[in-house]
């Protein structure tokens, strides 16, 4: 940035020029931030080092592989298989409808206090997540839920006779997808807000129709945010605890569980097959997220 | 049969109409201007001609075709606006081809017409890349070659250049004209700018209010003014009160005896008449010969580079007249006595003040 | 010319449904106690509850501790970055957006570890400190939504403009930062704070895991063991999310009437 109150002298090269800083001011300002970096390294860099690091060591403190090779093993995999899923269920579900809700409330034509009361009621639902989230879902699906004593009263239809279970797969995407909808929601809207009313009048006025308008303009011009946002609805997903513990207890084997249950009681008999439970779950949102990172930068270059 | 014909179109949003009776036919070939100031109903009526709006009334003849009841992508217009609106994800090439692409033009098609238009527009090296590396002019010409592709009937350009710089506005609006002729397509050029649609076209309509306030070459317009809103919006125009004179046939400005060529009809001494006089038509260097002079003083002077714009005042009215900058001759003084004048021919009445 | 807006009420006819049925069946449900009749039975055991106030205080209070030490922490970062050493940013940012990509359970897993009572610094030592470590632990969560807030706040106001003005009326820089940067990012720290408010007291795995009596634990408890409380409770909960988004959405409401002025 150029500092536009010291013109520098048409002769000097510009450049060069050292910018005009004053050493007090300097000093202040690295001690402004200082207790930032602190207590970043205090309570968030070295307590994920601290498992990362133990993750490649033995009980002697030794190096090993042991515990990444340990984690190969039946229990472990299916825990982090089923979380993969469910994450990816209920991340690609609550892209789907939140696109199109998110669609319907901004350029779908709806009246606009629809819009506000939307955007406020997802702001509200996206941080309704965690525990209450599961009792108000057995209330409605549980066994003497609301829904579930309605079908079998009004249609003599039991949900739980044909197979389902809220403490399920199923059930717990279709209650995931509660705060997952919303984020969608919130995040893509303004991607939406973004496609420009010319695009869509310059697409007709060439011959397009609505259909190749969307296939070859909207969606491409989008398509980085809604992967984006999916890739961000996963590892939300995947970091959830306490939306299962209290839904499931421990019925469904996820891997947020199996840590919860191996932090409480060591129940893998092994701490540092913990530590690499942990840098599995680290790598697999940290993966998620750099590249949700990625196509955010891309959809905000072609949105400039 | 003009080529276009707007006949009785109005349009209305609920109980405001914004465009209340326009008619007005464009021959094939010819390059028209809507002028007027924002809100006039200028932009609305293109998007008529577009599609993008259904008139509450009239309609839209296209060579001989009434495309009133037509979707814009059935009508074969071409249109830039003024945001570029350029489709961000396709290179320039892409953009370009699109409406080629859409109608279902095999790539074999596509190509040769993309790279034809490129070189219409001069930028014929950059068909990869994307608009996000172009410059704001560029990004505007590659949007009239896109317009351009699928060789419409008629061109329509919403204010295709407001959003760029003085510099780059004037070069383009040369090239647009100079393509605009080399294709001999019918344009319609939508712009607030007097000074481009002066410039640019073969007609132009200055709307106001919703409504066409006169139809004419930009030599008409400029000179002959038909109304007070045309006299005012186009060109720095000099407003004057003046009275009719005792005995009639003369005006008087601030007690100054003038005469005006378009007579003042009759009208009885002492009534209120507003007159126009262009700044160009009047001189401070008296140039002989029968003309109206009018003694006040100078009350401003603006330096403008070539030219020097000097404000008089007689005694209620001013007016604003340009001398051309000569580095010989210093500029007069504020608060120095002057006399201007005019030719008779010059004075234009305007009608009751 | 009119599209149809028929897809987009279905659309949001449908999302309507999903989320207005599992509030109206919690409701109902949260009315059942009494045999045969709706009652607001379950909201009394639940207010009567001295376990319930217990909980609930002492995660209000945790909030409340959680948004000075996160405030406090995140306005003169967010200042300092934006006005003298702006080639940090990128790192600051990547910084705040790491709560975001580590798992809650890991990050809390790893204080478990790294603070345990036999370590240089044992925080989990004893049930003040642990409250404290708690705190820290929701200052970690809420700092990508408060950074975020702040620094969007600071890049409206122009802090630099703000801050060379003060600086030649000769305020020194405490006075520039408590006295006018502070005052005009208010809006911004207030939704980050409302934010913060939300997520902190519906967090479970930090105060489970750290063993500390706050609402989300409380909320797991009950669920367990009750049939219609935890009903009762839920819609609660649910109140408190609205209430913090409702108060939010005044705040910033009231910013924008107050800037039209």
């Amino acid at each position: 940035m150029v500092d536009a109150a010291h013109p520098a002298p048409l002769q000097a090269p510009l450049r060069d020029a050292a910018p005009p800083v004053v050493k007090t001011a300097f000093s202040w300002a690295w001690l402004g931030v200082t207790p930032f970096f602190l207590f970043a390294l205090l309570f968030l860099i070295l307590p994920t080092l601290y498992l990362v690091v133990g993750a490649f060591m033995d009980t002697e403190g030794n190096f090993t592989l042991d515990n990444i090779v340990n984690l190969f093993q039946p229990t472990i995999l299916r825990a982090y298989w089923i979380s993969i899923q469910i994450s990816a269920a209920s991340a690609i579900l609550g892209a789907l409808f939140g696109f199109f809700i998110a669609f319907a409330v901004t350029i779908g034509g709806l009246p606009p206090w629809i819009r506000s009361t939307v955007m406020t009621f997802s702001g509200v639902a996206s941080n309704f997540a965690g525990i209450p989230l599961a009792f108000a879902f057995l209330a409605t699906l549980g066994r003497t839920g609301l829904v579930t004593a309605l079908l079998i009263y009004l249609f003599d239809f039991n949900i739980y006779g044909s197979g389902f279970n809220l403490l399920s797969f199923w059930g717990l995407t279709l209650t995931y997808l509660y705060f997952q909808i919303p984020l969608m929601v919130l995040i893509l809207a303004p991607a939406l807000d973004g496609l420009k009313k010319e695009w869509r009048e310059a697409s007709e006025i060439l011959g397009a129709s609505s259909w190749q308008y969307w296939r070859y303009v909207a969606l491409p011009v989008l398509w980085p945010a809604i992967c984006g946002t999916t890739l961000l609805l996963f590892a939300n997903a995947f970091g959830a605890v306490a939306t299962a513990y209290a839904l499931t207890g421990s019925s469904l084997n996820i891997v947020t569980i199996l840590l919860f249950a191996q932090i409480r009681g060591d129940v893998l008999h092994d701490q540092h097959l913990g530590y690499a439970l942990a840098l599995g779950m680290i790598l697999i949102t940290g993966i998620t997220n750099g590249t949700y990172i990625w196509l955010r930068a891309r959809s905000e270059r072609w949105l400039r | 049969m003009a080529f276009l014909d707007i006949t009785g179109v109005r349009k209305a949003y609920g109980p405001n109409t914004v465009v209340h009776h326009v008619d007005l036919a464009i021959e094939r070939g010819e390059f028209v201007s809507f002028l007027g100031p924002s809100g006039c109903g200028k932009t609305t009526t293109l998007r008529m001609v577009a599609g993008f709006e259904t008139p509450s009334a009239g309609r839209v003849v296209i060579d001989g075709k009434d495309v009133t009841p037509l979707r814009p992508n059935q009508r074969n217009i071409g249109m830039v606006f003024q945001a570029y609106a350029l489709f961000p994800n396709m290179t320039v090439a892409e953009n370009v081809g699109f409406g080629l692409k859409v109608a279902g033009k095999p790539p074999a098609e596509i190509a040769p017409r993309v790279e034809e238009m490129l070189r219409l527009i001069k930028l014929p090296q950059l068909g990869g890349r994307y608009p996000y590396q172009l410059s704001g002019g560029q990004q505007q010409r590659v949007a009239l070659a896109r317009a351009l592709a699928i060789k419409p009937k008629i061109l329509l350009l919403d204010e295709p250049l407001s959003a760029l710089d003085a510099k780059i506005r004037v070069s383009l609006r040369e090239e647009i004209r100079a393509v605009q002729r080399q294709l001999g397509i019918t344009t319609i050029y939508v712009t607030h700018d007097q000074e481009e649609a002066l410039s640019m076209s073969d007609r132009i309509v200055v709307m106001n209010e919703g409504r066409i306030e006169q139809i004419g070459t930009p030599f008409e317009i400029y000179n002959f003014p038909r109304t007070r809103f045309v006299a005012s919006f186009v060109g720095t125009l000099n407003l004057l009160e003046a009275t009719v004179a005792p005995g009639g046939g003369r005006l008087e400005i601030d007690g100054q005896p003038v005469i005006a060529r378009d007579g003042i009809n009759g009208a009885a001494p002492g009534t209120s008449l507003t007159v126009a006089l262009r700044p160009e038509a009047i001189t401070i260097t008296d140039a002989g010969g029968d003309r109206n002079r009018l003694a006040g003083t100078v009350e401003e002077v603006s330096f403008l580079g070539s030219v020097i714009r000097i404000r008089v005042r007689f005694r209620d009215n001013a007016v604003s007249l340009d001398t051309f900058n000569d580095p010989a001759i210093a500029p007069p003084e504020r608060g120095k006595p002057v006399t201007v004048s005019f030719a008779h021919g010059d004075v234009h009445v305007l009608g009751a003040a | 010319m009119k599209r149809s807006t028929v897809g987009p009420w279905i659309a949001f006819g449908l999302g309507a449904l999903y989320f207005l049925i599992p509030l109206i069946a919690t409701f109902e449900f949260s009315l059942r106690m009494r045999r045969g009749t709706y009652s607001f039975d379950a909201y009394a055991v639940v207010f009567a509850d001295p376990r319930f106030q217990a909980s609930f205080s002492y995660s209000v209070l945790l909030a409340l501790i959680t948004i000075v030490l996160g405030v406090m922490l995140v306005v003169p970062t967010a200042y300092f970055i934006r006005l003298r050493l702006p080639k940090l940013a990128p790192l600051v940012e990547f910084i705040t957006l790491l709560p975001l990509v580590i798992p809650a359970i890991v990050i809390v897993f790893g204080y478990l570890r790294l603070y345990n009572s036999s370590s240089w610094l044992p925080f989990t030592s004893n049930a003040r400190a642990t409250d404290l470590l708690l705190a820290f632990g929701y200052v970690t969560l809420a700092l990508p939504y408060m950074y975020r807030a702040v620094d969007t706040g600071m890049r409206a106001i122009d802090v630099r403009t703000l801050t060379e003005a003060a600086e030649s009326l000769g305020a020194s820089w405490a006075t520039i930062l408590f006295r006018v940067i502070f005052p005009n990012v208010k809006v911004a720290i207030l939704s980050g704070a409302f934010i913060t408010f939300a997520v902190v007291m519906g967090e479970f795995t930090f105060a489970s895991l750290l063993d500390r009596p706050a609402f989300g634990p409380y909320l797991q408890l009950i669920g367990a063991n009750r049939a219609y409380e935890p009903a009762a409770l839920a819609i609660i909960a649910f109140l408190v999310t609205w209430a913090c988004m409702g108060l939010l959405q005044l705040v910033l409401a009231g910013a924008r009437v107050a800037r039209q002025r």
